[in-house]
């Protein structure tokens, strides 16, 4: 997949460590996924932030999908609509600093996450 | 279509990944595979993944697989070459990999698939 290119030289642009490059990158797939699979696709987004002296990549997974009815049971590990491992989403929380998700049926889904380099 | 070669080298099969896995290649791969440890009456299948730097939820479903389906046509499967940042991301991400054995690099593998036949 072509994402997961941008999103590891991006990452290695900033500095990121093998593993802190590892984690964001397979993030990513996951959640590229799962715009493409449940999605039935969409656009992601790679953004280079800053706060203070902090620097990071925020990645966002937009679709026009049928959107998720129970987030919080969407998160659940091992819970899949999909036939998959049902570790898309909570995984790539685990694997990100900050995580967000705005979801509503028939409204498609955003999620967004920010993965920080480690000082 | 593109392919993953499979080698054999006596009764073991040898599958060295060196490039990025995209979903219908994995799927291919196990289809490949399956057919081959029946055909070639494998006792052994090695899957090297060194070359690997991202292993997503995906991939580690088809090597469960592969080694799951092995098991069942009577053949035991080993990966090797995981590199540290992949299996801390692995971890983290929630697949522990549970009945898939492993060993450092390739020699080791053979070593061990050499035991249990």
């Amino acid at each position: 997949m072509r994402l997961r290119q941008v999103v590891r030289e991006r990452a290695i642009a900033i500095g990121f460590s093998l593993v802190d490059q590892t984690k964001v990158v397979t993030a990513a797939s996951e959640l590229g996924r799962n715009t493409i699979q449940y999605g039935g696709g969409g656009h992601a987004r790679v953004t280079l932030v800053e706060s203070g002296a902090r620097r990071g990549l925020r990645l966002e997974f937009i679709d026009k999908g049928p959107g998720i009815a129970d987030v919080s049971l969407a998160l659940t590990d091992g819970y899949t609509t999909g036939g998959g491992l049902g570790l898309g989403l909570s995984g790539a929380k685990r694997l990100s600093d900050e995580f967000a998700i705005q979801t509503a049926p028939g409204q498609g889904t955003q999620v967004t996450i920010v993965r920080w380099k480690n000082a | 279509m593109e392919r993953i070669p499979i080698l054999r080298m006596g009764r073991q099969l040898l599958v060295t990944i060196q490039v990025d896995m995209h979903d219908q290649l994995a799927l291919t791969l196990q289809d490949d595979l399956t057919a081959r440890i029946v055909k070639d009456r494998a006792k052994g299948v090695l899957i090297d993944i060194s070359s690997l730097d991202v292993v997503d939820s995906f991939i580690g479903r088809m090597i469960s697989n592969i080694a799951n389906m092995s098991r069942v046509l009577d053949a035991q499967t080993v990966v090797v070459g995981m590199r540290p940042a992949v299996a801390i991301t692995l971890v983290e991400l929630g697949l522990d990999l549970a009945g898939v054995r492993t060993a450092l690099n390739v020699e080791r593998g053979m070593a061990l698939l050499a035991q249990v036949e």
